[in-house]
Parts: C-alpha cells; sequence; structure tokens
C-alpha cells in the first residue's frame, strides 16, 4: 500500500496558542511551546512529532488564525 | 522523506487564504470567530467574490471583521445589518451582499430588522454567530443563553420565570416565506467546518441565483464568556448546546 506522509508549517508569530489544534490532530504531531512564547507572549504551537504527521489538515481547519500551511506526498510501495 | 523534503515535493493540501489579510485578528485565542471568518474567506475567493461581496457587520465583537477580510464592508448600528443590507442589495443587484451578526445583534436587538428582511425574501446571506452569550461586552445573558448557563448577568444560571426561554431565531425564520435557506452548523471539529464550509457556499450561491434570503446559523463558543479553555468550550457546547439547537438544515427549498 502507498504510504502518505504530510508536513505543516506554522506561521509561529500569529499562533495564539489555543490548542485547538493539538487537541484536533489526529496523529499527535503538535505541541505547544512548555516555556518559549512568541513576540505577543503566546505559547505557539510547534511539530513535537513531524514524523508522524498524515497531511489530513485537521490543525488547518480549526485554527482560528489560519497559522497552517499544509503539504502531503504519496510515497509508492516498491515491492 | 522529511519535513523539507515533503515541503518541496508534496502537494499543497490547505494554505491560507489570500482575502484573509496579514493583520492579527482581536478575537481571544480559540475564537470560533476566526474560524468562521477564514471559512468565508476561503468561499469569497473560490467563487471568485472579492469585488463583489459587500459585506454588512453590526455592533459585537465581529465589529472590526473589515480589517480582516479584504472585501467591501459597511459598518451599521447596532442590529440594523439587515436593513443596511437591505439597502446594499437593491440599490447594487449585481453584488452578493452578506451580513455577520452575533446572537446579541441579531436576537435581542436587531430582532425586528432580522425577521422583517427575511419576511420580504431581501437577497443577502445572514452569518448568525450564536455563541449564548454577550461576549464584547464581558459575558452577559442573551436571549439565546442556555437555561441553567451561569453569566455575569446570571451567576446562579438562568432562570425561565426571570428571564424567559432561550430563543431559536433559525427557527422562526425558517418559517417565514422569504427564506430560501436556513442551516445551523458548528465549527467544533474538523468534519463540522467542513460542512460549514459547504453551508455557507450553498448560502452564496443562493444569492447569485437570486433566491431569496439565506440564513446560517454557527454555533460558537465563547471561551472568555464561559470561563472555559478552547478545547473545554468545545467539549462543552458538543455536550449542552446541541440539545437546544440541533444542527442540520432546518429549511432548503
Amino acid at each position: 500500500m502507498a504510504k502518505i506522509k504530510g508536513a505543516v508549517i506554522i506561521d509561529q508569530q500569529r499562533c495564539k496558542g489555543c490548542d485547538l489544534c493539538v487537541v484536533a490532530c489526529p496523529t499527535n504531531v503538535l505541541q505547544l511551546q512548555p516555556k518559549e512564547v512568541n513576540d505577543r507572549g503566546y505559547h505557539f504551537a510547534f511539530t513535537a512529532n513531524p514524523d508522524a504527521c498524515i497531511g489530513c489538515a485537521s490543525c488547518a481547519m480549526l485554527c482560528p488564525d489560519a497559522c497552517f500551511t499544509v503539504y502531503k506526498v504519496t510515497i509508492a510501495d516498491n515491492n | 522523506m522529511n519535513s523539507e523534503e515533503i515541503i518541496k515535493n508534496g502537494t499543497l493540501i490547505y494554505s491560507r487564504p489570500k482575502l484573509l489579510n496579514e493583520r492579527n485578528t482581536h478575537y481571544c485565542p480559540g475564537c470560533s470567530h476566526g474560524v468562521v471568518h477564514r471559512i468565508l474567506a476561503e468561499i469569497l475567493e473560490e467563487m471568485g467574490l472579492e469585488d463583489k461581496a459587500i459585506g454588512v457587520a453590526p455592533v459585537g465583537c465581529a465589529v472590526f471583521a473589515y480589517n480582516y477580510i479584504d472585501v467591501d464592508w459597511i459598518e451599521a448600528a447596532h442590529g440594523r445589518a439587515p436593513a443596511v443590507a437591505t439597502a446594499a442589495s437593491r440599490l447594487n443587484p449585481e453584488n452578493v451582499v452578506f451580513t455577520y451578526q452575533g446572537d446579541g445583534d441579531l436576537a435581542a436587538i436587531g430582532t425586528a430588522e432580522t425577521i422583517h428582511a427575511a419576511n420580504r425574501g431581501e437577497n443577502i446571506v445572514i452569518i448568525f454567530i450564536n455563541n449564548a452569550i454577550y461576549g464584547m461586552t464581558g459575558g452577559q445573558m442573551a436571549p439565546t443563553t442556555l437555561l441553567g448557563q451561569k453569566t455575569a448577568t446570571t451567576p446562579y444560571g438562568r432562570r425561565a420565570d426571570l428571564n424567559g426561554f432561550p430563543i431559536k431565531m433559525s427557527d422562526i425564520l425558517a418559517q417565514l416565506d422569504g427564506t430560501c435557506y436556513v442551516t445551523r452548523q458548528a465549527v467544533h471539529t474538523p468534519g463540522a467546518v467542513r460542512k460549514a464550509k459547504k453551508a455557507l457556499r450553498q448560502a452564496f450561491e443562493n444569492v447569485l441565483a437570486k433566491k431569496g434570503t439565506s440564513v446560517v446559523e454557527i454555533v460558537s463558543t465563547c471561551n472568555s464568556g464561559w470561563k472555559l479553555t478552547p478545547a473545554q468550550s468545545n467539549d462543552w457546547m458538543a455536550a449542552n448546546m446541541f440539545d437546544k439547537y440541533p444542527l442540520g438544515d432546518l429549511k432548503n427549498i
């Protein structure tokens, strides 16, 4: 079966750290920064586990500040 | 394959709509307004209505919507958006006019304007954000507040004998002959957001087909007013609001 992999780019300065993307992600890719904050003082989201991303764009659907850009590739099996 | 290679070689699944400009919104973190703004900008862009759309935003948190979505906007007095939209759509029949109202605006001070605009079948889209509270002014009771819900002005919960019952505006509007499409949606899960976007698209298509008034109610959260985190607010809404405000199409002709 072909494998699907995804990647997200997060606009970290725009992020308000609302946590909705972290809850929405089915593969637990995202987390909020525990200590670091952006210019506006929010604990922004980052990809803690980028390899698990499947490019489903659930995070992008729920983000109220449109911080996400989502890419996806389908890797064909060589077997 | 690492993330950089995927970004370089992969297909773009989602990116920010260009109509939604770079300005940071003033909404609280996790507010449903942000999601609705985003899907609205996506639809206007997909349907090529950038130059044809006229938005009318009255008073409420969404009063600054003109700052964020780059289409033409008119600022209306509190509750009077459907009246202003009536004039805008009658004088510019080739344009697509929509209002963006909260529950305090549409269901309290602007009830008369809303009902009569819908009853006349004005060719507009009414986007109704129902979060069961007055969010902008500090979380007071709204007409749509649920029985037993605690707000700044009902600290022991809303009582039917003292404060009356929550009003279901979409059900009232669905009874009127002027409306062609009345639906109630939410934006708490990715699936719900996709459905809400489809409903909003249908509403704008109705305006292009000159079918009459379309009402899209979005059951929303106000995490600051409800004193919950954004994720808890979504759960609270799913557990409590949908009993009183069930999702789905109320009218589609």
